[in-house]
């Protein structure tokens, strides 16, 4: 039997029965196009969060005073403002580790701010002027800081779009020039940042930055940092930049021992992959989820092709009588199956693809359908209709052209 | 020519084995149109399967147009019906969903006959079965029994086989339409000198054809040519 006259057999006898076959399509469709939805959604949401995490700065590299005590546990803040980090380490990271491109200094504290009859609590941040290029802050309004304001202690402060908003409403004009108090010191605004969005560990848009001379003598009252900003030179050199710098700081505060650093030190490449690595679980048991609505949907195939077979048992007799061999009974069950799950998949991939785009459009978060899951997804079907309908083609082939023949 | 030596069909239930079919032996030669008669549980429609390349004798040898065809497996077996047997059912056992030339044309899928050729080969296959052409492209369900049965007589010839075997053909047909069919055939045994063999029950039936192979319990009791 020619290939071309085993599609228009197929054909016919989905045709036939139209209502039944598309039922059993919509088990497959279902199937199919919501393991394509939910990779996508995983997918999109795993690129977000890491695009969220880059855009604080690249290459970046975090150091902070305190003690990491266990994996992932950061020693309370309490102590944070603990006398540790200082200029001078800074310097001295800038200056011996070539692999560095540029630091930031950072001491930070939540303070109560106020405007005009409006205040709110948030994050400032005492730091350079460098901190703008490590960590990306871009600058909607007005300008960041200026080395100047660092050399004058001016009472200068860049705020971000939430600040703003909580301070001087949404809708106000310009407010470049007025002033802000910072626990009851008058700060003139010089800038706005621009939004950032929510990276899911801090918002970066609630917070202010002030000069660090300034932060350090009116609101802190010590000179030690609380973190240190690095920017390495490149990706690869990452892990060895981290491990200059730990020596050297080690070195620099006389521990020999490196269980007993009074400081941590976070690479951004391992936030990254560690954000990644929950988002992937998260879809693969999403994916996980999807799968079995598919396998139920393969049942829902082998159960018609069982049914189909018998409903045809006079059918088969005639084929044979008339010269099928087995082969070519078998074939034409299997491929019937493999025609019903492969528009299946079609058509699950059309509607995976869809609720996908509807989900970004109403962003409830990103997606991204890969063409990798979309072949993957098709294979997936063609399989799972050679799997389910192997066993009734097998029984349709088996059967006997005198039995088939006398079926009633 | 069709060649049966000592043939027997034993079926084995538990302890007991039936013999369907004992020691059969005949010859019917290129051309004739024979009738195989008894009453039912005979082992006519046994003895059917066996000629029809259904199925395969318990012991015995039956010989096609000089091949061996007792010892052959399922898919040569398939080869067999395909290349020189046609089909004429009782129940007619059309594809009711297909028109009534691709019904015809069927056989001639499986032999892999290219398709330009198959419309040809049906259409001229429908006119020797006495159909008219306005019926051609109607669905098989559409027709009345007489028509369904002749477009299994042409789906039968279609394959231009050497011997075709018709199961009661007239068993769900009223006597007239019955009789339409059975001249059918006899005009395809006059005309175009085919070899026919017709299982039936009925003695009426049996005397369209030129000669009567009668059975009784499994065995041949009587075969014996109609002088007319």
């Amino acid at each position: 039997m020619k290939a071309s006259d085993l599609l228009k057999e197929t054909y016919l006898a989905l045709v036939a029965n139209k209502a039944r076959s598309g039922l059993t399509v919509l088990g497959i469709v279902i199937g199919i196009g919501s393991v394509i939805a939910m990779v996508a959604i995983g997918q999109g949401a795993t690129s977000s969060i890491q695009s969220k995490i880059q855009s604080l700065g690249s290459n970046l590299i975090s150091v902070r005073s305190g003690a990491q005590r266990g994996p992932g546990y950061q020693i309370s803040s309490g102590r944070g403002s603990a006398q540790i980090l200082t200029e001078d380490d800074m310097k001295a990271i800038q200056n011996e580790i070539s692999l560095v491109q540029s630091v930031a200094p950072e001491v930070s504290s939540r303070y109560q701010v106020t405007a005009k009859g409006t205040n709110t609590n948030t994050q400032v941040v005492g730091t350079n002027p460098s901190y703008s290029t490590i960590k990306n802050v871009e600058i909607a309004e007005g300008t960041f800081l200026l080395d100047q304001n660092i050399k004058n202690m001016s009472k200068v402060a860049v705020l971000g779009p939430s600040v703003r908003d909580d301070l001087f409403g949404e809708n106000a004009a310009s407010v470049i020039g007025k002033t802000i108090r910072i626990n009851n010191i008058e700060f003139k605004i010089i800038g706005i940042t621009k939004e950032k969005g929510d990276s899911g560990m801090n918002n970066q848009d609630d917070i202010i930055y002030i000069p660090l001379s300034t932060a350090q003598r009116f609101l802190i009252g010590n000179s030690y940092l609380s973190t240190i900003d690095i920017q390495i030179i490149d990706q690869d050199s990452m892990t060895l930049a981290q491990e200059q710098i730990t020596s050297l700081l080690l070195s620099r505060h006389d521990i020999s021992d490196s269980t007993k650093a009074d400081f941590s030190i976070m690479n951004q490449a391992d936030i990254v992959e560690s954000a990644s690595s929950i988002t992937q679980t998260l879809t693969i048991l999403l994916a996980a989820i999807a799968g079995i609505s598919l396998v139920v949907g393969g049942i829902g195939i082998m159960n018609m092709m069982l049914t189909t077979v018998t409903e045809r048992t006079r059918e088969i007799g005639l084929r044979k009588a008339i010269g099928a061999k087995r082969s070519d009974i078998s074939t034409q069950f299997l491929v019937e199956a493999m025609m019903l799950t492969i528009i299946g998949g079609i058509v699950g991939i059309f509607f995976g693809w869809l609720a996908a785009a509807i989900v970004s459009k109403l962003d409830i978060t990103a997606t991204k359908v890969s063409p990798l899951s979309v072949i993957l997804a098709f294979g997936v079907s063609a399989i799972i209709g050679i799997v389910f309908g192997y066993y009734p083609a097998k029984k349709a082939a088996k059967l006997h052209p005198i039995e088939t023949l006398r079926y009633e | 020519m069709i060649e049966c030596k000592n043939i027997s069909k034993i079926y084995q239930s538990g302890d007991e084995s039936v013999a369907a079919v004992k020691n059969a032996c005949f010859k019917i030669e290129d051309g004739e149109f024979v009738a195989i008669m008894g009453p039912s549980g005979s082992g006519k429609s046994t003895l059917m399967h066996i000629l029809g390349a259904l199925d395969v004798p318990t012991s015995g040898e039956y010989f096609l147009d000089g091949k061996n065809v007792s010892e052959l497996s399922d898919d040569e077996l398939a080869d067999i019906r395909k290349n020189k047997i046609g089909f004429v059912f009782q129940s007619f056992n059309l594809l009711l969903r297909a028109t009534v030339l691709r019904n015809v044309a069927l056989p001639l899928v499986y032999a892999n006959v290219p398709e330009e050729e198959r419309e040809k080969k049906a259409r001229e296959s429908l006119k020797n079965a006495g159909l008219d052409e306005s019926h051609f492209f109607h669905l098989s369900n559409q027709l009345s029994g007489g028509q369904m049965q002749r477009v299994a007589i042409a789906r039968a010839l279609v394959n231009n086989p050497s011997l075709i075997l018709a199961d009661e053909p007239t068993g769900n047909l009223d006597t007239k339409t019955g009789e339409i069919v059975l001249e059918s055939f006899q005009k395809l045994n006059k005309e175009q000198h085919r070899t026919i063999i017709i299982i039936t029950h009925e003695r009426e039936v049996a005397e369209h054809t030129d000669r009567i192979i009668h059975l009784r319990d499994g065995e041949i009791v009587e075969d014996l040519k109609i002088t007319k």
